[in-house]
């Protein structure tokens, strides 16, 4: 009895160091990951990195280029994000466990946001990329879906978390369905949905990337170019302004956050 | 009738007041909220308006993602490969993201702790946090190409790629969490002799251990949806390349619909099964 | 002999601010001190120069003949082994057992790995049950401290600070957060460790009544100087008066029961 607590402690421990130990070997094995060859690499591409990856006077003049490539990168996450975040709203309304209208339509928007949010946004930009090609449109579809699962999700909890007491303080003074949602629910948890708005944008600047890539848009699409045709100098330029970019919209959003939370 | 009455009678005692009153205040906090939408919709606006809408045929394209769609997600079949294939390509990714989950989650604990100021200096902790910052901005996939560099596309560089990723990702959330701790109970232990690592070890993350393993079931998720990702653009292995292949180069859609489905089930099992986790850890714990 | 004498201790925060000026006393071997002083006198950061949690500006420390403030790192953690600390609001890890908050008294005394793996030795476990049995909490010692009432948990600082085999227990604002029946309590039992084991109580206190009921000695604090050092007996009204300043006038002072010694 005495030590009892200490063995199943220890046990506990064990077994969950055990099984964390199999499932890494299991997952080397399966990914054919060599360790010695990852950890090498780091070396590796820090020697590369320092001697190769930095921007030079040549690659300053695709900067105009690059800019403006940038410039729709940033504007296009925006816009999908916002457009998105409207829709996120409504489905947010419709399965928050506090605001929904009945159980058949909460059980169905839960549903659809927790599908857009599982699909990867890979599929999304191959798909959409068959119909729409190497237009912008392509990125920006994806990332509108991609966002829309998230952000759906991410309001349901805020509306959950923020609202309960005082909808229900309303509802008791026999106030309708949408007096409750327009004065009650949506001025409580605003601040929070403009902070997950935010962090949705800065992380479609950096997924805009990606789906530049894949769909051949944008700025990733100039971080391809250059990669590709071994233009290194210019490819650290652009991964320099993405970063800049990030962190300068980062701090920003930092700084609106600690004004309206 | 007598409440109205009472209710006129409140009116008249200070009528003049209330008229010019406005119900919600216009405070720091809600103006700033006002002008951000604001800005956001014009944003938004100009974004939309000057889109380069030539280039494709909306209608058309329109019609046929609807159609594509339709195809994907009612007609999924694959006659290049079996579904034991795409489940051992589905399998190939989850290892990919428990690989990179884990090898992040173990080094942004030691980091998380420098850089939680409660903790250690001040100076290093602020150090980390830029620097983690840096790593955090760079998108993921650029990490992945430019280790791909020096190792080769492949397994190595998309696990080393994405495991800096995840370092920066947990290490933020792990040192809040940790900045979040009482200072008290540090205290007590200072107090009786203990040093920093057993405070840590019996006091910092037994107190945060809950909080600690939301974010790394949370990153695991990403890191699946991530590892996919790879798969497509930097050839990771995986049920990424697959979809890759099949929508980049055969222009399959129902083998798409088919690994979508794979991948959907997949990552809503893992949603769930974090779920369920971490609900019944918090009570064990 | 005195155990601990301070010696015209400072203690400044910064250039505006003093906490404690010119402090000079001495305590001798099993005597229960209580310390009490409006809020913000300095008694709380006087208690903390003792086991240098906090740095003293000037002056000097000795406890059990040794120079508390020329300790290096590792000689501080073995004088900190031998002055037991309880707190007001008891600092408990809240997700660990009872046992395993007792036996974080021990971990002055352990090396580093045995310490980090919560490696405790036979003797270790039996002396903190003894302890835990002493104090009443046999029922709760596999409980979690978040389970635990105030009075409870506060058992469980005491056996905490116990278990440390201290010379001296530093009490910081013991009851501050305890009902009148747990406040008993837990003064009984620290009044009981000192007669019981001979050990060293120096208790901050907020109610004159209480360390009048308890103490061998009263040292009362005002604006970081000690303005009051003497036996309960001695602690007039006047002296109430001078020690809290104006503020006694808002004072319930019951001068009840006094410790008589």
């Amino acid at each position: 009895m005495q030590a009892d607590i200490f063995i199943k402690r220890r046990n506990g421990g064990l077994l969950f160091f055990a099984s964390l130990a199999i499932l890494t070997a299991g997952s080397m094995i399966i990914t054919e990951y060599d360790v010695l060859k990852g950890f090498t690499s780091i070396a590796g591409a820090l020697i590369w990195g320092f001697s190769n990856f930095y921007p030079d006077a040549g690659s300053m003049q695709k900067l105009g280029d690059i800019m403006l490539k940038l410039r729709e990168t940033v504007l296009m996450s925006i816009a999908s994000t916002t457009v998105a975040a409207v829709f996120a709203i409504l489905l947010a309304l419709a399965g928050s466990r506090t605001t929904r209208m009945n159980n058949l339509f909460s059980v169905a928007a839960r549903g659809i946001a927790s599908v857009f949010r599982n699909i990867p946004l890979v599929a999304w930009a191959m798909v959409l990329m068959l119909a729409f090609s190497q237009s912008p449109l392509t990125g920006y579809l994806a990332l509108f879906f991609g966002s829309l699962g998230f952000l759906a999700r991410a309001f349901m909890e805020t509306i959950d978390e923020v609202s309960n007491n005082s909808v229900e303080a309303l509802q008791a003074t026999g106030a309708g369905y949408f007096h409750i949602i327009f004065q009650a629910v949506l001025p409580s948890s605003m601040p929070q949905m403009i902070s997950w708005l935010l962090y949705m944008i800065e992380t479609n600047i950096r997924d805009a990337t990606l789906v530049g890539i894949l769909t051949g848009t944008g700025i990733g699409f100039s971080f391809e170019l250059y990669y590709k045709s071994l233009n290194y100098h210019a490819a650290s330029l652009v991964v320099i302004l993405i970063v800049i970019t990030v962190i300068v919209i980062e701090s920003i959003s930092n700084k609106i956050r600690r004004v309206i939370l | 009738m007598q409440i109205e009455e009472s209710i006129k009678g409140w009116g008249q005692l200070s009528s003049d007041e209330i008229a010019d009153t406005p119900v919600r205040p216009l405070n720091r906090s809600s103006f700033a909220m006002r002008i951000i939408l604001l800005i956001l919709s014009v944003l938004t606006i100009y974004a939309l308006s000057t889109i380069d809408y030539n280039s494709v045929d909306i209608k058309k394209a329109v019609s046929d993602t609807l159609s594509n769609f339709k195809t994907m997600f009612l007609q999924p079949y694959s006659h290049r490969f079996s579904l034991p294939d795409a489940f051992y390509g589905v399998v190939v990714t989850m290892g990919l993201a428990f690989l990179t989950t884990l090898f992040g989650g173990i080094i942004a604990l030691f980091l998380g702790l420098l850089a939680a100021q409660n903790l250690g200096l001040k100076q290093v902790a602020n150090i980390i946090k830029v620097f983690v910052a840096f790593i955090r901005a760079v998108p993921t996939i650029l990490w992945v190409l430019i280790f791909a560099v020096s190792a080769g596309l492949g397994s190595a560089a998309a696990v080393i790629g994405m495991t800096f990723h995840s370092v920066s990702y947990l290490t933020k959330a792990y040192s809040e969490s940790f900045e979040d701790l009482d200072r008290s109970v540090i205290e007590a232990l200072m107090a009786s002799g203990a040093n920093w690592w057993q405070i840590v070890f019996q006091a910092v993350i037994p107190s945060s251990v809950t909080y600690l393993l939301s974010w790394t079931f949370l990153r695991f998720e990403i890191n699946f949806a991530n590892a996919v990702a790879m798969g497509a653009a930097a050839g990771a292995a995986g049920i990424g390349f697959d979809l890759f292949m099949a929508s980049g180069f055969y222009f399959d859609l129902r083998e798409v619909g088919l690994i979508t489905y794979f991948i959907l089930a997949f990552a809503m099992a893992l949603e769930s099964l974090s779920t369920n986790m971490k609900g019944r850890l918090r009570k064990r714990i | 002999m005195a155990l601990l004498e301070l010696r015209n201790v400072t203690k400044c925060y910064n250039s505006a601010s003093t906490a404690l000026s010119d402090v000079s006393f001495s305590v001798r071997e099993g005597e229960f001190v209580s310390v009490i002083g409006p809020s913000g006198a300095g008694k709380s950061t006087m208690l903390r120069c003792i086991n240098r949690m906090i740095e003293v500006t000037g002056g000097e420390i000795y406890f059990d003949g040794v120079i508390v403030s020329k300790l290096n790192k590792r000689d501080l953690r073995k004088l900190r082994t031998k002055i037991g600390m309880i707190f007001q609001h008891y600092n408990l890890v809240d997700r660990l057992t009872v046992i395993e908050n007792v036996l974080h008294g021990r971990l002055g005394y352990k090396s580093t790995l045995a310490g980090v793996l919560g490696r405790y030795s036979q003797e270790e476990k039996g002396q903190a049950f003894r302890i835990i049995k002493f104090l009443g909490l046999n029922e709760q010692v596999y409980s979690r401290c978040d389970q635990l009432s105030g009075g409870q948990k506060q058992r469980v600082g005491i056996a905490r600070a116990l278990v440390q085999n201290p010379k001296m227990i530093l009490c910081d604002e013991p009851i501050a957060s305890l009902d009148p029946n747990a406040s008993k309590i837990i003064m009984d039992h620290l009044r009981n460790v000192s007669t019981g084991m001979g050990i060293t109580m120096i208790v901050n206190l907020h109610q004159v009544n209480v360390a009048l009921k308890y103490s061998d000695r009263i040292i009362g604090v005002n604006k970081g100087k000690v303005v009051f050092d003497g036996s309960p007996a001695e602690l007039t009204p006047e002296r109430i008066y001078d020690i809290y300043g104006s503020e006694s006038g808002d004072l319930i002072v019951d001068l009840g029961e006094r410790n008589a010694s």
